[in-house]
């Protein structure tokens, strides 16, 4: 999205991004452990706090178990709360990622995507959202520095609003957003209060308070358990259609839309379509472009939210398509092929069955170029002809 | 079939909160006990070592001594290793008629 200059434009990299948005979602509770991509949001962070911008509690936590514990708690006892972590951080918390959606803690958490630990790199790629899909939170993948804003501004509203009540993680890409500066549009201060404020006219949820004897998160006790996982799930699915409502009013309050599950790109009367996710749609919107002004009838799709899966949106934009390819940054061990394309697959009895195509690209910083997305698209296209296709193929 | 509805939920909260004041979810853990801590108090001099060791924190101050909570006192047995003045007997809780006495 080309951002045209006003006075609210800044130049920044996306982690400097996330953190103005953090300022001007006036969160009670920070606590985060710089690690590479992520350290910038941090120290930009803790510099807004020294100098008196942001007025919180700042918790200089030794590691990213703690972060998550203090932010949980901060959660529970009624605060606004905010952390940001990357790879090994992520899954340094993951026990208490697991205990945050269970305790149902509405935080919002930044997670810059980088190569988590095995093979030791610091480089960006999904594995490490991948690895957490089903910790039960809410994962959201921005495109670019504006979209990093809006998004967690989006995403307070989403996770606090009464009928989700659910931590929130917003991705993007380590280096390729993180470190590259961009025009940026900061709201203004009190547009970010106005669009937040429907959430103070919500029926209050459970806190904990001083002096009352309240517990969560007590020995699960069989049918209760079962219940409680069960709410949970539900609130999940309501996160889709709420999403796209809350996409929205920000589209009204800021004059910005990213089509909130989904964005769907000259699919209109694509014979194929490519699905990707993160900084490379930026790419790939551009090689479309050129494939269709060769004539190829070829749309993109643009995964925003990745859990709760958005099977029911994705289905009228894929079905009766003649092939399909999907771009992953990340492996599915197990299954041989890329995780979100593992996942349109099962989605194929309400899309029908076609030629899908798995492309593995950008481990580890690769580079995803326009001449492999055009690769891409043109095996798709060879495949929707009924030739023979490779079904995975690594770049 | 034991499907789950909205109409059967049993808990008000999207989460497992408790009223402390009522009864908090928790298991009556008393009942995995095998055997059960008896303070002599001929030997206790209520230092209150068992009561800080406790893992689930089930030793209560009553007063002038310490008492078990029974409902909750799973019988590890660690208050009776670390009482310096082996006042605490660890006993089989066969010898008992009771389920789950609260004296």
């Amino acid at each position: 999205m080309t951002v045209q200059p006003n006075k609210f434009t800044k130049v920044l990299t996306g982690n400097a991004a996330a953190a103005h948005a953090v300022l001007r979602c006036r969160p009670d509770v920070v606590a985060a452990y710089p690690i590479t991509p992520q350290s910038e949001l941090v120290e930009v962070l803790a510099k807004f706090h020294a100098d008196g911008d942001l007025d919180c509690e700042y918790v200089p936590v030794e590691g990213e178990n703690s972060a998550q514990n203090v932010v949980c708690g901060a959660s529970m006892a009624g605060g606004r709360a905010f952390t940001a972590t990357s790879s090994y951080g992520l899954v340094y918390m993951y026990d208490t990622l697991l205990q945050t959606a269970g305790y149902r803690a509405p935080i919002v958490m930044v997670n810059v995507n980088r190569e988590p630990p095995g093979i030791h790199c610091v480089y960006g790629g999904q594995q490490d959202m991948i690895s957490t899909r089903d910790s039960g939170w809410v994962q959201i993948i921005a495109e670019s520095n504006q979209e990093i804003v809006d998004t967690i501004i989006m995403g307070y509203r989403l996770a606090e609003d009464h009928d989700i009540q659910l931590p929130v993680m917003v991705n993007y890409d380590g280096y390729y957003l993180s470190y590259m500066a961009a025009a940026v549009e900061i709201p203004d201060q009190k547009a970010v209060d106005r669009y937040l404020a429907p959430l103070k006219d919500q029926p209050p949820r459970m806190t904990l308070k001083p002096g009352e004897a309240t517990g969560c998160g007590s020995h699960g006790m069989g049918a209760g358990f079962v219940e409680y996982r069960k709410k949970h799930m539900a609130a999940m699915e309501r996160v889709k259609a709420k999403l796209d409502t809350i996409d929205g009013s920000f589209q009204e309050a800021f004059g910005r839309s990213y089509g909130g599950q989904i964005e769907a790109y000259r699919c209109e009367d694509a014979d194929i379509v490519l699905v990707t996710s993160g900084s490379a749609t930026g790419t790939a919107r551009t090689v479309i472009d050129a494939k269709r002004e060769a004539g190829m009838k070829v749309g993109l799709v643009k995964l925003r939210l990745f859990r709760p899966f958005p099977v029911e949106t994705l289905t009228p934009v894929l079905k009766g398509r003649k092939a399909i390819g999907v771009l992953d940054r990340s492996i599915c061990f197990g299954w041989n092929c890329g995780p979100m394309f593992m996942e349109l697959n099962a989605i194929t009895r309400h899309i029908g069955i076609m030629p899908m195509l798995s492309f593995i690209d950008g481990l580890a910083n690769m580079d995803i170029t326009k001449d492999h997305i055009s690769g891409m698209i043109d095996d798709i296209y060879k495949a929707s002809q009924g030739d023979s296709y490779q079904e995975v193929t690594w770049l | 079939m034991g499907v789950k509805q909205e109409e059967n939920y049993m808990y008000d909260t999207e989460s497992a909160w408790s009223d402390g004041n009522k009864s908090l979810l928790c298991l009556k853990t008393g009942e995995w006990r095998t055997s059960r801590p008896v303070i002599d108090r001929e030997k206790c001099n209520a230092c209150g070592i068992c009561m800080v060791f406790c893992p689930p924190q089930c030793i209560d101050d009553d007063g002038d001594y310490y008492a078990v909570n029974l409902e909750y006192c799973k019988g590890c047995g660690i208050c009776a290793k670390e009482c310096p003045r082996k006042a605490i007997t660890m006993t089989p809780e066969g010898e008992y008629a009771d389920d789950c006495p609260t004296e």
